[in-house]
């Protein structure tokens, strides 16, 4: 195991870096004529992680035609579990339980989207200037990824995301932050594995510049592998978030987010155990969804090889 | 091994001058003026500004209070907090710490309980429904929420059968036994994710090393298959576990610190908590400062682990 979850999953382990490249360029794995998809959809857990996330997308797309009510309209009864008109319930002060789920997802789905793109933003060209130019630029940059690794990663995030004040957006970059090193740190392990090849070397000698170096040769071969780890640290991102909003830290009341209905549900667990279990098994879905998803590329992307009998 | 203990602590050196700087510098994430921000926004008290800014140094110039910061934490004085209390940062984050240190130890315990037994079981004999089992449940374990854990722990042990006690803390010094039952449930809740991770590193290294050439020549040998599991193989696969286990150290305390408030149990995530509201940066910057700095101690003690088991990297 050589990928990197962003918190606090297995890494490598320290002054290790990856021998060999991981898995083939994406473009070749993408133009052998569908292999790569029908790869994908072979695996029965991968597709039924992407259809659970294709039906919360869609839910939380639509959520104005699809959520039975409004997150914000009370119902006399609350604190329900289900019944017909209220399919999962009402919430401590009689709102609907499915509808602020759905309008939940428009927050988490947002949320962990966002983390991932920001911590994509400074990660890629970071990893890829460290790993393609080496020498000191590399020690420089990488020491900082160390040091950015020393901090334990939901700590870092609440102390940052307290300071810049508590919104979603300030909340994404708040965890966002903390996904950078391993990021980087996948990227440069994946650059430098690559310069050994012979096909780099054939191609400088060739002339090519470092600008078609990059976007032709390292950037296919850096995909595959970073594709694989977007899918797993949109789990982890989802994960992170909710714990962030269940502490306060994201989208304010009496917005709906999962984490956030996870802390109103919970002063009524003595009442009411029905609104607790609902976002709770949202979140957990959907993280699971996401790393099935991991899962399932990384097989179809053929990094690794065949273990045991699975 | 000497040689190797030296030059690991002094690669700490330039490690921990990072690290005190990205605390330092989480005053540059509070948007806008700084003090003007921590003293309540654009309405604040003119005097409470000028206070700040003069407490916290913010007139001069960055290095400089930098300097400053840096040189009272190395002895020991995290500065007090922005906003009330008597107490000062080390002293709060002392009385504190020994309670987020126990939670994060006991949940370690549970995770190694969980997931050196699973891992093995599925790792030995892959591809069985055993196997299938454990993957699929280390799946699982791994994408619910701990602190969503806690609560249903919470709700299926103390509120339906009142088995354990639901919310609150003695201390260990008060009542050793008391102590242990109010650490169970917060303990479980931190340590089942973790647990999942290590069985899944666990029957991955386990799969890889019984594939190796020397298991296959001591079987051949006629060795006793529990002399090979346990003298060769285990110890071989415990390698990987064994980083993942100092890095699951980081993860279960910033597990503890959502944990505490659902339990009630007053550790370093209550007091960071209850600075976010006001912003109080120094309580915020101490107790970043501390995790980390354990976490630093943490795996220069896994790494050192590492030099013992494996003298390939004392070489290095």
């Amino acid at each position: 195991m050589s990928l990197i979850p962003p918190l606090g999953g297995p890494p490598l382990p320290l002054g290790e870096e990856p021998s060999e490249l991981h898995g083939e360029p994406l473009d070749e794995a993408l133009d052998s004529g569908g292999r790569f998809w029908s790869r994908f959809f072979k695996t029965r857990t991968a597709v039924a992680g992407l259809a659970v996330i294709v039906v919360i997308a869609i839910a939380a797309v639509f959520a104005r035609w699809l959520a039975p009510s409004s997150p914000y309209t009370t119902f006399p009864q609350f604190n329900t579990g289900p019944s017909a008109a209220h399919w999962l319930g009402t919430d401590d002060v009689g709102r609907d339980i499915l509808s602020r789920i759905i309008y939940g997802g428009q927050v988490s789905l947002q949320a962990t989207f966002q983390i991932v793109g920001l911590a994509l933003i400074p990660a890629l060209p970071l990893g890829l200037f460290a790993g393609y130019f080496g020498g000191w630029r590399d020690g420089l940059i990488m020491r900082i990824m160390d040091a950015m690794f020393a901090f334990p990663p939901l700590i870092l995030a609440i102390a940052v995301a307290s300071l810049l004040g508590k919104s979603l957006f300030n909340e994404s970059v708040a965890i966002a932050i903390v996904f950078i090193p391993g990021f980087v740190r996948l990227i440069r392990g994946q650059v430098l594995a690559l310069r050994e090849e012979t096909f780099i070397e054939a191609s400088r000698s060739l002339g090519a510049d470092n600008r078609r170096m990059i976007t032709r040769h390292v950037l296919p071969n850096v995909a595959s592998p970073l594709i694989v780890q977007v899918a797993l640290a949109l789990g982890y991102g989802l994960l992170a978030e909710a714990g962030l909003s269940f502490l306060g830290l994201g989208v304010q009341p009496p917005r709906a987010s999962w984490g956030g209905m996870l802390s109103e549900a919970y002063p009524y667990i003595f009442q009411d155990p029905w609104a607790l279990i609902v976002p709770g098994v949202a979140i957990a879905l959907t993280v699971l969804s996401f790393n099935m998803i991991a899962d399932g590329l990384r097989d179809a992307l053929g990094r690794e090889r065949f273990r045991g009998a699975e | 091994m000497g040689a190797f203990i030296i030059r690991r602590l002094l690669a700490l050196v330039p490690l921990l001058l990072l690290i005190t700087f990205i605390v330092f510098a989480l005053v540059l994430v509070i948007p806008g003026d700084p003090a003007q921000t921590l003293a309540g926004g654009t309405k604040s008290d003119p005097a409470t500004v000028l206070r700040l800014r003069h407490l916290l140094h913010l007139d001069q110039p960055l290095l400089a209070q930098y300097w400053h910061w840096l040189t009272h934490a190395l002895r020991g004085d995290l500065g007090r907090p922005l906003f009330g209390g008597s107490q000062t940062v080390a002293q709060g984050i002392t009385s504190r710490f020994p309670v987020t240190l126990g939670l994060t130890l006991g949940a370690m315990f549970v995770s190694l309980l969980i997931g050196i037994p699973a891992g093995i079981i599925a790792g030995l004999k892959p591809g069985t429904w055993r196997d299938r089992g454990v993957t699929f449940g280390t799946s699982v374990g791994i994408a619910v929420p701990d602190f969503w854990l806690a609560m249903i722990l919470v709700v299926l042990f103390a509120v339906k059968s009142h088995l354990l006690p639901a919310i609150g803390y003695v201390g260990f010094s008060k009542s050793p036994t008391g102590w242990l039952k109010d650490m169970v449930l917060p303990c479980t809740a931190l340590g089942l994710a973790g647990g999942a991770t290590i069985a899944r590193q666990l029957r991955g290294s386990l799969i890889d090393v019984m594939d190796q050439d020397y298991i296959r020549t001591a079987r051949a040998m006629g060795v006793r298959s529990r002399t090979i599991i346990g003298k060769y193989a285990l110890k071989n696969a415990a390698m990987p576990v064994l980083t993942l286990v100092g890095l699951q150290f980081a993860y279960l305390l910033g597990g503890t610190f959502i944990i505490e408030q659902i339990f009630s149990i007053p550790g370093m995530g209550q007091y960071i908590l209850s600075a976010i509201d006001l912003k109080d940066l120094p309580i915020i910057q101490g107790v970043v400062l501390v995790t980390a700095v354990i976490f630093v101690v943490v795996n220069l003690a896994v790494d050192l682990c590492y030099g013992l088991l494996n003298p390939k990297v004392r070489a290095q």
